[in-house]
């Protein structure tokens, strides 16, 4: 496990420049208070008045709501209010991309999903609120569910009106029917990948008060603050200058606080805005499970043309993704499925269909990786299956097809120069020692019978931030001030969330004003002082904030040099800033007494940046063109053990190398590859999702579903490649999803190795791994 | 009932509900919320504090059975504002991530190192099964503590 010495780097330019804090291992800014318990998460917060409130949720996965009876429940002592749909002054309409979202399901309307809510109750304690929900009594008539894609497929009953089945998005590019035609073999197979619960620490949840400016002020665990302030301004019907938002300590993310706490904040705001009171409404563990949304399970169908020689002539894809009873962010996911299905290689002929399903299970949405580890699975699944039909090293096949600069994507988009696809697979071969690792699991496999290892290699590409779909999202704020004792207050729109957000935005700070790092103070996001900056997703955050950041840190910076410049009367370009230090040939003074040299004489010590995504010319009638702004790469390999009498399987070794553009925290970026890798071994491997025939999940805490722990970790060896890009803050891409992407792919082509037989669905339970060994797939659930 | 106790030191007499957890009375009663609640059933162990030198889970643990115990919560690890050498390691190896879990790990490994001062990793393993994590993997988590021994030894 000793990873941290075994980090090697590929840095393609020389350092132009030293520097004191981006690409060094920083320690985390806010880590500390974390460690110490003194980090203030939502559940923390308590004020004067607070009352508590919990939602009634359906009973059933799909019904019709007859009446709702809250006279038992109002009478309950310590009950202050029970709120229904009538008491919405605005929209009852949540859902971030797709509307179809009710918040609160009003009689004659149908219930989709057992986390749909029907009332809210308020109340003195906590205890009194779950009381209460359990006596508002709901009549319903019961309808038939609609519980997997094949029967959400056959459209006889619908979920959403008019249809089940949506036809979201296409590539196209080349001529698919020529590619097959020169193709000398064609391989087909379909994959099924299931759900995958996000299992952050810290449950959902929002405390909102009434405010000194007439306004409702939301506090809450999320990873976007713009789309609370827009949701719950329609709810209440109020401006957005009435909205405030602000993040609090935010105990995990992974996709699961980008939409949904918009879905928590706005009931939560509701209590307030009726009752006037500070109300804080946190979710339990089942709760959050049963309500909130999770990875799309996706089936994908493939058929893959390739010539004798290894040359890919023709991908087409059909992809089918469960979005559960909402469709929410459904339609921006599935786009990434798109962009991704054909895989990472150079093929002239493409054909993709994504389509998205309503069923009545919980909506499904954003988790790390955005509906591309699911088509990954399925895509490197077929380029171990051809490589080994045909008879070449799986690595060496990849290599042929991998894509350089210059090349064009499997959509038309020509790469740019930080394309480091090839060397993260030269990297993972020297840091796995391929050829000799081959040979050691293969001399394992013959001296044992019943314990079997195997090698798994994925590759990937990985559109950073937002992409086409997301353009008029792509654009992010900062607020930079500089205090008269030369202390800095950062305010961007991007969230912490784990990932490190704080620590780059002051190493970026630190290190573009030339202060110290211990002197920059990145607050919590607030809407009020930074304009929409989109959301925190999309590995975005380090390539968008950090630019407005830098952005707003330039001007300030030179203002200063000038100041001091004109005092010291040289030329400005006389002056060295750095770690805290304005100097000049005649002398020099502390970055504090500049900063006050500037207040006295009224300097403006207060500066905003603002970054903007480039428009990208994708075409989405005819399914081609630039999709993202650029691409982060990567190689991972995997040995596996497995166990042919219980199925159990164990990642042992993991050897993967990262295209980052540039490493703003290196500590940082190896912590969220580890990170990253676990989360994809447990989506893998083990974390399943169950729901029995009413369409209520049987698994929905941490004793039935299960994640990795201590255990399971596997010796790692990490390798970066630092191919600059050119628009990132000091070059930097995104590592945040890159991280988890290969992995269900690399683990799942370990597996298959080691047991000689396709894995064609995950998660690999030890019931399916056992079905595949002894031939029986019909018999798997 | 009334229950007498030691906190963080300082003795305590308390009247407490019968079916109050422990966690509750920690969070709501005495402010202290650095112990987190993270699945409210003994599963992932955010909740962990240290009770007569044992760890344990206060969702699972009700209010009257501390009576005469002696307690040591998350707030308890540091005097005046001085962190505990287990914070520190925490986060000079890069081990605090969204931070829900760490003082529920911080208090695991303080609770091995308490009876335990130079434990093997397979005794960390055992010690720290209980804790999930779901940021880090795990593997900066094991590098504290292991960096931590070796300091000391």
């Amino acid at each position: 496990m000793d990873a941290e010495k075994e980090v090697k780097t590929i840095t393609r330019e020389p350092e132009t420049f030293q520097m004191n804090y981006i690409g060094k291992p920083l320690r985390r800014v806010e880590g500390l208070e974390k460690a110490m318990g003194k980090a203030k998460y939502v559940d923390d917060l308590k004020m004067e008045g607070m009352l508590y409130a919990k939602p009634v949720f359906s009973r059933h996965a799909h019904a019709i709501v007859k009446s709702i009876d809250t006279s038992e429940a109002e009478n309950y002592p310590g009950i202050v209010c029970i709120v229904t749909s009538k008491d919405i002054p605005g929209e009852n309409e949540l859902g971030e991309v797709v509307h179809d979202y009710p918040m609160l399901v009003a009689p004659g309307d149908k219930t989709r999903f057992e986390g749909d809510m029907v009332a809210i109750v308020v109340a003195r304690t906590l205890e009194a609120a779950k009381k209460g929900a359990e006596l508002v009594r709901v009549d319903y008539e019961v309808l038939k569910p609609v519980l997997s894609i094949d029967e959400a497929l056959k459209d006889d009953v619908h979920v959403h009106e008019p249809s089940n089945v949506k036809h979201f998005h296409r590539v196209r590019k080349g001529d698919i029917a020529a590619g097959f035609a020169q193709s000398d073999y064609i391989f087909e197979n379909t994959f099924e990948v299931g759900y995958q619960e996000h299992a952050y620490l810290e449950p959902q949840g929002m405390v909102a008060v009434p405010d000194i400016d007439g306004g409702i002020t939301v506090y809450g665990s999320m990873q976007c603050p713009y789309y609370v302030q827009s949701a719950v301004a329609r709810v209440l019907g109020f401006e957005l200058s009435r909205v405030r938002i602000i993040q609090t300590e935010t105990g995990g993310g992974f996709g699961g606080k980008e939409d949904v706490p918009s879905y928590i904040a706005a009931p939560a705001a509701l209590c307030a805005y009726l009752t006037g009171k500070p109300v804080k409404l946190v979710l339990s563990r089942e709760e959050d499970l049963r309500m909130t949304s999770k990875r799309h399970p996706i089936r994908v169908w493939l058929k893959v043309g390739v010539k004798k020689d290894g040359t890919l002539m023709a991908v087409e894809a059909k992809v089918w993704g469960d979005m559960g009873a909402h469709g929410t962010l459904s339609p921006i996911v599935l786009w990434r499925s798109n962009i991704h299905a054909a895989g990472s290689y150079r093929v002239d002929n493409v054909k993709v269909d994504v389509w998205g399903v309503y069923t009545n299970k919980v909506p499904t949405g954003a988790f790390r990786g955005f509906g591309s580890p699911q088509v990954f699975f399925a895509f490197e699944s077929m380029m171990d299956e051809i490589a080994s039909k045909l008879g070449v090293d799986r690595l060496e096949f990849r290599r042929k097809n991998a894509l350089s600069p210059g090349d064009a994507t499997v959509t038309g988009q020509i790469l740019d120069e930080s394309t480091g696809a090839i060397e993260t697979l030269e990297q993972a071969e020297k840091l796995s020692d391929w050829s000799n690792l081959l040979k050691r699991v293969e001399d394992f496999n013959q001296k044992n019978r019943l314990r079997k290892k195997g090698v798994g290699i994925a590759h990937i590409h990985y559109g950073v931030s937002l992409g086409a779909m997301g353009n008029p999202l792509d654009a992010s704020g900062a607020f930079v001030q500089i205090h008269k004792d030369g202390r800095v207050g950062v305010h961007i729109g991007g969230t912490e969330i784990g990932q490190g957000m704080k620590t780059a935005m002051a190493a970026i700070a630190a290190e573009t004003l030339g202060q110290k790092i211990e002197m920059i103070k990145v607050y919590q996001p607030d809407t009020s002082y930074v304009p929409d900056s989109g959301p925190t997703v999309a590995s975005r955050t380090t390539l968008f904030s950090g630019n407005a950041v830098r952005k707003a840190c330039e001007v300030l910076r030179k203002r200063m040099v000038e100041t001091f410049a004109d005092f010291m009367k040289v030329e400005p370009s006389k002056v060295k800033v750095t770690n805290g230090k304005f100097s000049c040939p005649v002398g020099e003074m502390t970055f504090g007494e500049v900063a006050a040299m500037c207040d006295r004489n009224n300097v403006p010590l207060s500066e905003t940046g603002w970054f903007a995504s480039p428009r990208l010319s994708w075409d989405p009638g005819k399914g081609y063109g630039d999709a993202y702004l650029t691409y982060a790469f990567a190689t991972q390999i995997v040995v596996v053990e497995v166990d042919l009498i219980t199925g159990a399987v164990k990642v042992e070794e993991v050897y993967t190398s990262h295209d980052v553009g540039r490493a703003i925290n290196r500590d940082a970026v190896i912590g969220q590859i580890q990170g990253g890798f676990v989360q994809g071994m447990g989506y893998a491997l083990m974390e399943f999702i169950k729901y029995d025939e009413h369409g209520r999940m049987m698994t929905e805490n941490f004793n039935t579903y299960i994640i990795p722990t201590i255990h399971e970790t596997p010796r790692f060896r990490i390798g970066l490649v630092e191919k600059p890009f050119e628009l990132g803050p000091y070059g930097a891409k995104g590592i945040g999803e890159p991280s988890l992407i290969p992995t269900p792919a690399a683990v799942a082509n370990a597996v298959s190795h080691a047991i000689g037989k396709r894995v064609k669905r995950l998660p690999i339970i030890p019931e399916y791994l056992l079905s595949l060994i002894t031939q029986r797939e019909a018999e798997v659930v | 009932m009334k229950i007498r106790f030691t906190l963080n030191g300082e003795r305590l007499e308390m009247d407490v509900r019968e079916d109050q957890r422990v966690l509750d009375l920690l969070r709501e009663e005495l402010g202290l919320t650095g112990t987190k609640e993270g699945c409210g059933e003994g599963e992932c162990g955010a909740c962990t504090i240290i009770v007569d030198g044992r760890a344990v889970n206060s969702c699972l643990m009700l209010a009257p059975e501390l009576d005469g115990r002696d307690v040591i919560t998350i707030e308890g690890l540091s005097k005046d504002d001085e962190p505990d050498p287990i914070q520190k390691a925490f986060v000079d190896a890069g081990a605090v991530q969204c931070g829900f879990c760490t003082p529920g790990f911080v208090m695991s490994t303080k609770a091995l190192l308490m009876k335990n001062p130079r434990p093997s990793r397979e005794e960390i393993y055992k010690a720290l099964e209980g804790n999930l994590c779901r940021c880090t993997g795990y593997v900066k988590i094991l590098e504290a503590v292991e960096n931590l021994i070796t300091k000391e030894g």
